[in-house]
């Protein structure tokens, strides 16, 4: 560990922190519908969306219509998806003349991008057209981002309004995202990361002649546009298969800094919104700094394990950290930072191989997602992720001040605790359920490229990934399969609407409860007891559940390699 | 009813406690506890397996044995602490239930004066008995004839007869009590099985328990978290089948019963049952277990001024002659008035003038004095002797009787126009004094003789001593109290400044009352009142906690949600309390319950893959002998920890008036912190004891 790492640690978090608050406030304006510096630009376009679609802006929606018009949309998004990558060969902006994309593989994109999971079980340059990138994948991470966004906003909505059954249009919540915040950072950001060197181009790929006088066939493409959103939307699919550890993807240090910026700042001005929306700032801040707490540990402890290094190695009397499938423009620090951001948050995007992370190094990124990516999270997934589990630890301890329990004035009763529950329930059937099939079917087991606790390492991850919508891939896995293609299928859409739709039902039973006043008597939530106590609440409900599945992989893989054992391939 | 604390393991309520704990394996009655039942399906289920094994010859039987055996003490803990604390309820209905059974009534036959003699239990709602001197009341009613004195000891413990007459406000008689003097007609109100005794037995045994809203929504989370770790242990073979090797059954049984929240699914329905109790033993009796919760949530204390904010009785504090006028002349025409006067302020009033000016007690008769009671329409009593008359009542009243004009609205000036200068001045006079003493809280009372104005005499509601640092321990509760009274505003104020209280509601009506309840609620508040007459019975019903009165009418007992024995409505504040604490203890040991986990984990997870990976050692943090010394320790901190906690759960956790920030700081600390370390310092303990008794 460096003080030059630390110090890029501490100006990230910075740079976030600063973002929070103006950020905050014109998410704010933005959905509560006031004008911003943008509306004489963009009010005419969202007006003639409306006129075109038929949808008027000023009818809200009940619970189950706000989670009705999310589904729809989502569903016409995933057909549209699908046929787009199974026809590509006869549409056009096909230079590369890639073929149609198999079945099971078109299932599992359309359904890791309408999903803001991004897992990609293909090579992007190898197999997609750039009608799909663009069209296709573009798109949807637009639309996926904004609808989780959405759904946050209306959670925000159910906490905010008091005695209402509506929680907002989902029409207008999802076009504003797209129209007022997305977009626009986007752009300036495509901007920022041509001048960085990477490419936006429709050509296909371009020949080279090496030093050796090989010639190298180099792809390229509209980088620029997609890297933009993967990584403001918390997408995470990069345009090539090496992700944001290529050249063209992430080209220097400060492309990277700006990616991981971008990463964190919608999902942390999140926060803020909450917290204007419910009228007081520092239950946000209270629910950012939850957040943060859970990042450092995890920062702290992935730099420590890189930069410790391979206790195998160590053993061998090789010292120095773990450089092992790290790219040397951003050393270990970056790498470290990178991995545990990207888990954090829903996004996904890799610049380092966290196959090759140390066995500890990789615990972290498992363990974030695990947590239901609750640590800043996806954009708006962190948020009513992180509120889920509010309503538990708020319902858990709350009654230790001898009422019932109440967050911001809203009683937490059986429906609440409910809906909160299935929510937090679907993460774990998914992540062990999916694993345990796959450590013994046949189909499953020819996945891992690694034996011992690193292969099942490979399959948990997997599965992990895509049922908290992160889409990273631990790599090692050959997951390009029917039996993979389908199964992370389900768990993606699983851990995305069996989320999402509790969450909204838990927004709309909020909303129509009447606000209470706070006194002296109330739980106070914006202070460091509640910070502690849903830190503690999190890594107990969210973390306790995968300590088995843990222990056998990453912890144990450590413990082996400080004594200096490895486990052979195909064993 | 006994209002000594009995023991929590006496052997008298332990002994059944225990048969009932087996009786209760009934799976029929288990399923109403989730977790607790899923701990019967899986020892059911090993204890299957372990039979097949003792046939077969296969396994490793006296560990599995063991762990079979902690397995259903897990289950008969989990049932003794709900007998438990049924049990204490159980001893208090016997002797209710005595009463009920053995009473017969004497029916009036038509229009009476004819009688039949009837069993109790026979009587019909409507139906009119006659009880006299040494009769046990046969069932609930109300007083239509007649007025007696009752002693309701069976009901309240409370030995001190009380009068119970029909009219008004105390007409109300409960059945199973006994009439001491006089005779009485009583028409029942109550079928037989549905009283008051009835109800209250009901309620003390807990027989129609419905679970309350926090119950069910706290019975949720415990399901939840119940699946989550099915899932957490159903894939813990498949993932061990990849790592080369399998786990015995009885092993993830274990790991799986020490990690779902059986201590606090154990405790549950115990602690609901004790707060009842808690309630019951305070001589209140609620309806329901939901209105105990309400109590808890109580925003806005709704308090009436006489009787629990002041002593009931105002008291003389000093005379205010008129100028021209001494104190002492004033003082002796007010305790000639007043010597007749049998009421307490007159009382005081007596005494006052012998403490302040030696004026000594006269003989009325002696004086050939006559005594003119106080009237509803003349406001005013007083006394006539030696042909002068002495009158004192409220200000306008005397006024009016001075000056021989009907009393004026509002005490307008335009009636004494017509008056000599120096009288007109006296009144103006008598009225500021009035208005300065109501300013300070005082109730004024004019004094005049021979149509001359004396002064008047000050009396002073008396707040109750501590009344206003029980107010300020609310207010740091986050309870509003608001005092109920019947004064002018003026009066009003002063005596809620002087007691502390946050607002009041002066010259209230029943309507005014029941207007502010709306009021508070519409705001999102939990509204608590008490009130014992008809007229406070819609506002009883409105508030979320309704507190009735004992001595009140059938109507206010049947509006409220609470019956207050001992018809004291200080209580209101207790209470609360009582409801805070339930809430409590039950969030206390839901949030053990579940951190205890962290230290099940450590203990089991090692144990438990050792044989696959033997690095995992380094996680046995407790350095624990061996894994199945971990795993069968673990098992009985899990079953041991229930019956530690059983007397917390019984007593319920302390709870103490301060603020909500502290309180969870400090909850925290003790059960969410103290949850985490505990166990595993006691499986730490329980692992060296196994070891040295070579159970493992």
């Amino acid at each position: 560990m460096t003080s030059n790492g630390w110090i890029q640690i501490a100006l990230y978090c910075a740079v976030v922190l600063a973002l929070v608050k103006p950020l905050g406030l014109y998410m704010t304006r933005v959905f509560s519908g006031e004008r911003t510096f943008l509306s004489p630009l963009l009010a005419p376009v969202e007006r003639g969306l409306y006129r075109a679609a038929g949808i008027d802006a000023r009818q809200e929606q009940t619970w189950l219509g706000y989670a009705g018009a999310m589904v729809v949309f989502n569903l016409l998004g995933f057909v549209l998806l699908y046929a787009l990558l199974r026809w590509q060969a006869l549409l056009p902006l096909n230079p590369a003349g890639q073929a149609a994309v198999a079945p099971d593989l078109a299932f599992n994109t359309a359904a890791s991008f309408v999903t803001n999971t991004n897992w990609q079980s293909y090579g992007g340059e190898t197999t997609l057209s750039h009608l799909s990138q663009m069209v296709g994948l573009t798109h949807q991470n637009f639309v996926s981002a904004a609808s989780g966004i959405a759904t946050a906003v209306a959670l925000i909505r159910g906490f905010a309004r008091a005695s209402t059954r509506t929680l907002g249009s989902f029409w207008v919540d999802m076009t504003r995202a797209t129209l007022y915040l997305l977009l626009p950072l986007c752009l300036v950001m495509a901007l920022f990361l041509v001048w960085q060197g990477i490419p936006q181009t429709l050509a296909g790929s371009f020949d080279a002649t090496t030093l050796e006088g090989a010639r190298q066939t180099i792809a390229v493409g509209p980088v620029a546009s997609q890297v933009a959103v993967k990584m403001l939307g918390t997408n995470g699919g990069g345009f090539f298969n090496a992700n944001a550890a290529h050249p063209f993807e992430n080209p220097t240090a400060l492309s990277n800094f700006l990616q991981m910026v971008a990463i964190f700042a919608i999902g942390a001005a999140l926060t803020n919104v909450f917290g204007r929306m419910v009228g007081d700032e520092r239950q946000g801040w209270a629910i950012l700094a939850a957040m943060g707490v859970l990042f450092l540990a995890g920062v702290v402890v992935t730099y420590w394990a890189e930069a410790a290094g391979s206790p195998v190695l160590n053993g061998l009397g090789l010292t120095g950290g773990n450089m092992e499938g790290k790219e040397v423009r951003f050393g270990i620090a970056a790498s470290a930072l990178f991995a545990v951001i990207t888990t954090a948050a829903s996004c996904g995007a890799v610049n380092a191989m966290h196959d090759s992370l140390t066995a500890l190094g990789g615990l972290i990124p498992l363990v974030n997602m695990q947590l239901g990516e609750v640590v800043i999270g996806g954009v708006g997934a962190g948020l009513y992720g992180m509120l889920t589990f509010v309503v538990v630890a708020i319902f858990v301890a709350g009654l230790m001040v001898g009422r019932t329990p109440e967050y911001l004035g809203k009683k937490i009763e059986a429906r609440e605790v409910k809906m909160a529950m299935l929510g937090i329930l679907c993460l774990p059937l998914m992540m062990l359920g999916f694993t345990a099939l796959a450590t013994v079917l046949p189909a499953g087991l020819a996945g891992p490229a690694n034996a011992g606790p690193h292969g099942f390492s490979e399959i948990l991850y997997a599965y992990t990934s895509a049922a908290a919508n992160n889409g990273s891939a631990f790599g090692g896995l050959s997951a390009n399969t029917p039996f993979y293609n389908a199964t992370l299928a389900v768990a993606m859409l699983a851990g995305r609407f069996f989320v999402k739709i509790p969450v909204l039902a838990i927004a709309g039973s909020l909303a129509a409860k009447k606000t209470l006043p706070a006194s002296a008597g109330t739980f106070p939530t914006h202070g460091g007891l509640f910070v502690g106590l849903l830190v503690g609440v999190v890594l107990i409900l969210g973390g306790l559940t995968f300590f088995p599945a843990l222990a056998l992989g990453p912890v144990v893989e450590h413990l082996a390699g400080a004594a200096g054992q490895t486990f052979a391939t195909g064993g | 009813m006994s209002r000594q604390t009995s023991s929590l393991f006496s052997a008298a309520l332990l002994g059944p406690a225990l048969l009932g704990a087996v009786a209760k394996l009934d799976p029929r009655a288990m399923i109403r506890n989730p977790v607790m039942f899923v701990v019967e399906v899986v020892a059911v289920l090993t204890t299957v397996l372990f039979l097949r094994d003792v046939v077969t010859g296969g396994g490793d039987l006296l560990f599995s044995g063991q762990i079979i055996l902690w397995l259903w003490f897990t289950l008969l803990f989990a049932n003794v602490a709900e007998a438990l604390a049924e049990g204490r309820g159980k001893a208090q209905a016997e002797s209710l239930r005595r009463t009920r059974t053995e009473t017969t009534a004497r029916r009036l036959v038509g229009a009476g004066p004819a009688t039949e003699t009837v069993p109790g239990t026979s009587l019909k709602v409507g139906d009119v008995v006659l009880v006299e001197a040494g009769e046990l009341i046969p069932s609930d009613g109300e007083v239509v004839e007649g007025v007696a004195s009752v002693n309701e000891a069976a009901i309240t413990g409370e030995s001190a007869p009380v009068i119970r007459e029909s009219g008004g406000d105390r007409s109300a008689v409960t059945g199973g009590t006994q009439v001491l003097s006089d005779r009485i007609k009583v028409r029942i109100t109550a079928a037989a099985g549905s009283t008051f005794v009835d109800r209250m037995i009901a309620l003390v045994e807990g027989a129609e328990r419905q679970k309350t809203p926090n119950e069910i929504a706290l019975n949720i989370l415990l399901a939840g978290l119940t699946l989550v770790f099915v899932f957490a242990v159903a894939t813990i073979p498949s993932f061990a089948a990849y790592a080369g090797g399998a786990i015995p059954v009885i092993v993830l049984v274990a790991l799986f019963v020490t990690l779902i929240p059986t201590t606090i699914g154990a405790l549950l329905s115990a602690i609901g049952i004790a707060g009842m109790d808690r309630l019951v033993r305070f001589n209140v009796l609620a309806m329901s277990g939901r209105a105990v919760e309400a109590a808890g949530d109580v925003d806005t204390l709704l308090l009436d001024k006489t009787g629990t904010i002041t002593l009931g009785n105002r008291q003389a504090t000093a005379f205010r002659p008129v100028r021209g006028v001494s104190e002492g002349e004033l003082a002796d025409a007010a305790q000639l008035a007043s010597l007749a006067d049998e009421t307490p302020e007159g009382r005081s009033i007596v005494v006052l003038a012998k403490e302040r000016y030696g004026i000594r007690a006269r003989d009325m008769a002696g004086l050939d004095a006559t005594f003119v009671p106080f009237t509803a329409q003349s406001r005013m009593s007083g006394v006539d002797l030696d042909g002068s008359s002495i009158r004192k009542g409220a200000v306008e009243a005397v006024i009016a009787a001075v000056t021989g004009q009907p009393m004026a609205a509002g005490g307008g000036s335009a009636a004494l126009a017509h008056w000599p200068e120096a009288e007109r001045a006296a009144a103006t006079e008598i009225r500021a004094i009035a208005e300065e003493i109501a300013r300070a809280g005082g109730t004024p009372l004019a004094v005049a003789r021979d149509g001359r104005f004396l002064g008047v005499v000050d009396l002073k509601d008396i707040v109750k001593g501590g009344i206003r640092e029980r107010f300020a321990e609310l207010r740091r509760m986050g309870i509003r109290t608001v005092m109920i009274t019947g004064d002018n505003p003026l009066t009003a104020a002063a005596i809620a400044a002087e007691a502390g209280v946050d607002d009041f509601l002066a010259q209230a009506t029943p309507e005014d009352k029941l207007a502010l309840i709306r009021r508070e609620q519409a705001k999102g508040k939990l509204v608590a009142m008490c009130g014992d007459g008809t007229n406070d019975a819609p506002a009883l019903a409105q508030a979320d906690v309704g507190v009735a009165m004992n001595t009140g009418t059938v109507a206010a007992r049947e509006a409220g949600n609470m019956v207050d024995l001992d018809s004291d409505p200080t209580k209101l504040i207790e209470i609360v309390g009582i409801g805070k604490q339930l809430l409590m203890t039950r969030g206390a040991l839901t949030t053990f319950s579940i951190a205890n986990d962290v230290a099940k984990y450590f203990a089991i997870i090692p144990a438990m893959f050792l044989g696959l990976y033997p690095q995992l050692q380094a996680l046995n943090v407790m350095g624990l002998a061996s894994p199945q010394s971990a795993i069968l320790s673990a098992i009985i901190f899990n079953a041991l920890v229930i019956v530690a906690l059983i007397p917390l759960a019984l007593r319920g956790v302390a709870y103490r008036p301060v603020g909500a920030a502290s309180l969870l700081r400090r909850n925290l600390l003790v059960y969410g912190l103290g949850g985490v370390v505990v166990p595993f310092v006691a499986i730490k303990l329980i692992d060296l004891a196994v070891t040295a008794l070579h159970l493992a």
